[in-house]
């Protein structure tokens, strides 16, 4: 009996070791690229001087927090982060909805599946090439001023005008990803029940009653979630996609905080001061996410760890 | 009966509006690609003229034939596919590792809890652009191989989806094999692995494209451009107007005018094809991937 017993112990010991073993390869990973980098938050407070390193150099306390809130690039970044942001959150979450709903009363299934196949491509494509088409398309010699051309129009460079430049964004990220954000209400759209239509058809109701009162209610739960969950992104503008197709011309209305973060870290080389940028879009980030994750789990019973 | 027919007349209505409007939409997300394949195509006056609209004018493969002998584009394509291989094989053996433990309870394995903390934390904070940046070349990794792999760290909500897959197989399966003496790395590679194909496929498809699309690392850790992969390349060749110059409107349209817009867009085109040949694959997956995301236990 006695000697069972240890055996099984000796056992849970040999699968404990061999458990550390497996995750020692990540976790050796993770350490290197996300954990030692979160040392380096200290050049935030420091003036950071590359021969002194993180741990020699002079500390200068809230300096360069206090420099963010005066130089007038870092206020007009953060202005831009949060109108696109925000912007691309409410219509990553609208737009995909109508898109489902629209699909869902397709009943050829040959056309339906033809859509959904064409409409996930773009999420898949880098920004930088579509930026490079993007700006082709909308360029000086591209489709859309050859369209300009014809009906008479003097040429517009879209990519070039800080006022529509936003729009062009906000309007290219919710292309790029509308048939992909669909796919979660798609899933959430065949878990109704038949029953209630054909309940609601033997009632008498008509097409709209029925998506007013059957189709929407049953994806409440759906949208309740993805509108938690985006909360962490009003600060996250889509650098990939900036960081692609800005230019001179259109920093007014285009330069955000990322690409801000860029420009005076790894162009202008001030690491203290881009670091201190950096660290207070992830803090602010890091904030939302957690209090949308805690209000997920309790609204949504969403639960993803 | 009035009402009926209205009804039916508005019905139809409705269904043409949707039809046309949702072939528009599937139309607005293949044209792009297709006029650069056109535009590629195209004689080079043409394209660069703007002409091009639904076909190849003066149809040629003379970009085509051009690009074969780019020693650098090959090279940066090169770079790419290497860089997909390894950093593949490497991160789906790091995150299966990761992910079985983890999909323990934690009262199978006590560690679990305090393992699970630190790897979300990782997910949901970074320490931003800069300090990464200089954590890299502290360990001189500037323009090696080993930065294209490893730099983006553990790509954590992969790790979260395979765990969540291993955790919902049925624990009979392992209590046999257990009870028939295999340890715990045999349960995972005989009997976990085989019986989570559909996850790993999209797990291993999301890490694939992911590096074949990733640019930033290469731009920011390769000082060399003969280091740098496919899509850093491709961000150098297109009309990028240098941010801190400023251009006129006019300047800007003269240096669209400048670049060889045909061969430009074969570049795009073929950096697009791989992505385009595993995508009926990816298709097939990538839904359960992200639905699974949403299972819970």
């Amino acid at each position: 009996m006695a000697n069972k017993n240890s055996s099984v112990k000796g056992r849970t010991r040999s699968t404990g070791i061999a458990y550390w073993i497996m995750v020692l390869p990540g976790y050796i990973w993770l350490f290197m690229f996300s954990i030692v980098p979160m040392v380096g938050i200290v050049m935030a407070f420091q003036d950071y001087n590359p021969s002194k390193g993180w741990f020699g150099s002079k500390w200068v306390g809230m300096k360069w927090f206090e420099y963010l809130l005066v130089i007038p690039d870092a206020k007009r970044a953060l202005v831009n982060t949060l109108i696109i942001a925000v912007s691309k959150v409410v219509l990553n979450i609208v737009i995909p909805l109508v898109f489902a709903l629209l699909l869902n009363e397709v009943k050829n299934m040959k056309f339906k599946k033809a859509v959904q196949t064409i409409v996930y491509l773009p999420h898949f494509i880098s920004w930088v090439i579509l930026a490079n088409i993007i700006t082709n398309m909308l360029g000086a010699n591209g489709i859309l001023n050859l369209i300009m051309k014809t009906v008479g129009h003097e040429p517009v460079l879209l990519m070039t005008m800080p006022q529509y430049f936003r729009q062009l964004l906000i309007g290219t990220d919710v292309w790029k990803e509308f048939g992909y954000n669909a796919v979660i209400y798609l899933a959430a759209l065949t878990g109704i029940s038949p029953n209630l239509y054909e309940a609601a058809a033997i009632d008498g109701a008509s097409k709209w009653q029925s998506v007013w009162h059957i189709t929407i209610p049953g994806l409440i739960p759906t949208i309740v979630l993805l509108t938690t969950l985006a909360m962490g992104n009003v600060l996250n503008a889509g650098f990939d996609q900036v960081f692609n197709m800005y230019n001179q011309l259109v920093m007014s209305t285009g330069d955000i905080l990322d690409t801000y973060v860029y420009r005076v870290g790894i162009t202008n080389m001030q690491f203290s001061l881009a670091t201190a940028a950096g660290l207070f879009k992830s803090v602010v980030s890091f904030v939302l996410v957690v209090t949308s994750y805690v209000l997920a789990n309790k609204f949504a019973d969403y639960n993803i760890f | 009966m009035n009402m009926i027919e209205s009804n039916s007349l508005g019905t139809k209505i409705f269904k043409i509006f949707n039809y046309c409007l949702l072939a528009f939409l599937a139309f607005s997300c293949f044209y792009p690609l297709w006029y650069t394949f056109c535009v590629s195509l195209s004689d080079k006056l043409a394209a660069e003229g703007g002409l091009v609209t639904f076909y190849p004018i003066r149809p040629n493969v003379n970009t085509y034939k051009l690009i074969m002998g780019d020693a650098a584009f090959w090279n940066s394509f090169r770079i790419s596919v290497m860089r997909v291989i390894f950093g593949t094989v490497w991160s789906m053996l790091a995150m299966i590792m990761m992910a079985y433990p983890l999909s323990k309870t934690n009262r199978e394995w006590k560690p679990r809890g305090i393992l699970m903390w630190i790897l979300v934390f990782c997910m949901l904070f970074n320490g931003g652009t800069i300090p990464w940046f200089i954590t890299v070349r502290n360990y001189g990794l500037i323009d090696t191989m080993a930065a294209l792999i490893f730099a983006g760290s553990v790509p954590v909500f992969n790790v979260l989806l395979l765990m969540n897959f291993f955790r919902n197989l049925p624990s009979d399966l392992e209590e046999a094999a257990a009870i028939d003496g295999a340890g715990p790395w045999r349960i995972l590679w005989q009997i976990i692995v085989p019986c989570s194909k559909p996850i790993i496929a999209t797990v291993i498809l999301f890490v694939s494209v992911g590096y074949w699309n990733e640019y930033f690392q290469g731009l920011v850790l390769m000082n060399k451009e003969s280091n740098y992969p496919l899509q850093t390349y491709i961000r150098q060749i297109s009309v990028a107007i240098p941010v801190g110059v400023t251009l006129t409107a006019e300047q800007y349209q003269q240096l669209a005018q400048n670049s060889n817009k045909a061969l430009e867009a074969a570049k795009v085109f073929i950096s697009m094809i791989p992505m385009l040949v595993i995508y009926p694959f990816l298709q097939k997956y990538f839904v359960t991937g992200i639905t699974i995301g949403a299972v819970k236990e």
